[in-house]
């Protein structure tokens, strides 16, 4: 118990990083799950492949440690854009793909889980058997610092050394920090508004609520899906990212572990709801933390895990119910 | 159809297939069948697989397919079955396996309790969640206890008793036309380390027996009220459905079929850890029941028999074998949305649908 007085701040500030990297993920699976009821279980991979378009933006710009801030700022930029880039032409290319071809035959509900399984499993696959694939174009030479040891870590240099800003309680905040929290929140305000009054937003919140009469008050729902799997894309884009900066290292698989998390965030907050999906991130986040602190850190998912059924056993719907239509309108 | 045709024949007929069925099943592990058997591993370790499979399909089936629950962590379950077995035979007790069994089963139909009397109340997506919540749960327990032996797991789990009647030669194809080879032969129902193919043949009677009680149950009034909860869970309830306690109902004997296969699984293996029971075991599961046809228990087995049994088949393109298996759900997802042998009701209600649009289009004048 002392432990988790101690080191209070510390707890907290890890807790809210990560909640953000969660709730970022859990925007992707939320905005899906809303507009299409559909469990996207291949989201995680989108948030993988974001990872290392991070990764590579950096290497292929010569990142290193101990730059000035300009090429910082560069650097940070270019896996941004990357990043997002990427995991946007992931998403809406799983749509394409693994869902539309399902819509279009009125398949039930349980087959579309069954096909994001397989396209979850194909990306990851393809992701770790990179250096063999390169190896079939002849290319494995080139890139074999891309390529190179498929299934291993991969790891980010260090181009922001972290160092202490300022101090909460004995807690020294770190830059990286203050970037990964600030990013995420600039980025969770700009989706908010940007659900909220643009058009396209609106027309999200349509489907939402009710397809068919979206349909017939001329929204075009393949359209409005198709933008749905871009921006959860793009905000896993951008969490890949954040990320990348805090953690440092990646892997073909580490998609599944993170997509759970994001997953188990966006079910707290209540599936369906942006502003739930955040919640239930930093929520996440927190527990988890502060569970470990008090009983081990290697109960640290399995505190997640309670968490979540005993949230769900007193508010069914998560914390702040389920809406991507109704409310806020 | 197939089932319908089988159906017009005589009993005696009838009965002659089933038996003919049943014995080139027995023999399969002996036949050692060019093409068919796995060339880089052991086939009657992998038909034992298979078999577990098929044991854990019929299990989840009746929860996904008969209740039309999702249940994402139904390795859980399958894991409290084999740890029971393993703590209570060798870590600490150590009881013979056949009494470790009923207990592990009846622990794992416990544990399937436990989690659906507060959990089945939340709606079927979130119950996905929680239930993959479980499955972890369990695994992370294992890893963190020490009780449980921790990560590296407990071993000298008891084999289930063996009774040693005779040599049974297998059948040996390289030399052209198959001739009896008299030097290979397994020892009826030994228990042993390297001839797995008794654990096969224990794993395909208790198949059997599950296979029969699937059929009595789905036929009678507990059947009939799952499939009335799966389609319309208020309309069900308004008729006089206990809807809560048959969905219960499933979700225990789902988890009891999954004790049961993980019970087997542990007295085969001897040896369990909690890197056994991963997530993605879940993942397979539900895979097998979806890709064979969620609510038929032929099309369940055969799923399980395709995702358990063509991994091992083509283990020599190991490094391809889980893009290819993802590919493979991905098109069967589009080309097969119903699964390779769907329900017979689905047909069923997929006429009426015809028939109900043919009316609205007023194309008939029936």
């Amino acid at each position: 118990m002392s432990y988790l007085f101690d080191n209070f701040f510390s707890l907290t500030l890890t807790g809210l990083t990560l909640g953000a990297v969660y709730g970022l993920v859990a925007l992707g699976y939320t905005l899906v799950y809303g507009v299409l009821r559909l469990i996207n279980f291949a989201h995680s991979e989108v948030f993988m492949y974001g990872t290392f378009a991070a990764l590579w933006a950096v290497m292929l710009l010569g990142g290193r440690s101990g730059a000035g801030v300009g090429s910082v700022v560069l650097w940070v930029l270019a896996m941004l854009a990357a990043a997002m880039v990427m995991s946007g032409l992931i998403a809406v290319a799983l749509e394409r793909f693994a869902y539309r071809p399902l819509r279009k035959r009125n398949a039930p509900p349980l087959i579309a889980l069954i096909s994001a399984i397989g396209a979850s499993f194909v990306l990851a696959e393809l992701m770790g058997l990179r250096d063999k694939l390169a190896k079939f174009v002849g290319l494995e030479v080139v890139l074999n610092n891309y390529v190179g040891r498929a299934r291993d870590n991969a790891a980010l240099p260090e181009i922001i050394t972290p160092k202490p800003v300022f101090n909460i309680g004995d807690y020294a905040v770190t830059n990286v920090d203050i970037l990964v929290l600030i990013g995420a929140i600039v980025v969770m305000v700009f989706l908010d508004q940007f659900t909220r009054r643009s058009r396209l937003g609106r027309g999200i919140r349509a489907v939402a609520q009710d397809p068919e009469a979206a349909a017939l008050m001329g929204v075009n729902r393949d359209r409005v899906i198709q933008v749905t799997f871009l921006v959860g894309g793009l905000m896993a884009g951008v969490a890949a990212t954040l990320y990348l900066l805090k953690i440092g290292v990646t892997r073909f698989d580490a998609g599944f572990t993170l997509g759970v998390k994001a997953f188990t965030a966006a079910v707290l907050g209540g599936i369906g709801n942006l502003r739930g999906a955040l919640l239930g991130g930093f929520v996440l986040g927190l527990a988890e933390n502060y569970g470990s602190a008090l009983i081990g850190t290697e109960w640290k998912d399995v505190v997640a895990f309670l968490l979540l059924v005993v949230i769900l056993l007193f508010r069914p719907t998560g914390l702040l119910g389920e809406s991507l239509g109704r409310a806020r309108a | 159809m197939i089932a319908d045709r089988f159906k017009s024949l005589p009993l005696a007929v009838r009965i002659l297939l089933w038996v003919l069925v049943g014995v080139f099943l027995f023999a399969l592990p002996l036949l050692n069948i060019p093409v068919i058997t796995t060339p880089d591993s052991d086939f009657g370790g992998v038909l034992f697989t298979v078999a577990t499979y098929v044991l854990v399909a019929l299990g989840l089936n009746i929860v996904v397919g008969y209740a039309g629950l999702l249940d994402l962590g139904y390795v859980g379950f399958y894991a409290v079955g084999a740890y029971s077995v393993a703590v209570l035979g060798s870590e600490h007790g150590h009881l013979p396996w056949l009494l470790t069994v009923p207990i592990a089963v009846v622990a794992a139909l416990v544990s399937g309790i436990i989690l659906g009397a507060p959990t089945l109340r939340v709606r079927g997506d979130y119950l996905a969640i929680v239930t993959l919540g479980f499955g972890e749960i369990i695994r992370l327990t294992a890893i963190n206890s020490d009780w449980l032996g921790g990560n590296a797991g407990i071993s000298n789990v008891p084999r289930p008793p063996s009774i040693e009647i005779g040599q049974i030669p297998h059948l040996d194809w390289s030399s052209g036309p198959p001739v009896v080879d008299l030097d290979t032969t397994t020892t009826f129902l030994k228990f042993g380390i390297s001839d797995q193919i008794p654990y096969y043949w224990l794993a395909l009677v208790v198949i059997a027996a599950v296979v029969f009680a699937d059929i009595l149950i789905k036929d009678s009034r507990v059947g009939r009220a799952w499939e009335a909860t799966r389609e319309d869970e208020d309309a069900a309830e308004l008729m006089g459905v206990p809807t809560f306690k048959f969905k219960l109902l499933a979700f225990a004997m789902g988890a009891f079929i999954g004790g049961l296969s993980g019970a087997l699984f542990a007295g085969k293996q001897g040896f369990i850890s909690p890197g056994g029971f991963p997530l993605l075991l879940s993942i397979l599961f539900i895979a097998a029941v979806v890709v064979g046809g969620a609510g038929n228990r032929w099309g369940v087995m055969l799923g399980a028999v395709v995702v358990a049994y063509f991994p091992e088949r083509f283990r020599e393109f190991q490094d391809w074998r889980v893009l290819v298996f993802g590919l493979a759900l991905m098109l069967l997802a589009i080309f097969r949305p119903q699964g390779l042998l769907p329900p017979r009701r689905t047909i069923r209600a997929k006429k009426t649908d015809e028939k109900l649009e043919a009316l609205e289009e007023g194309t008939t004048s029936a």
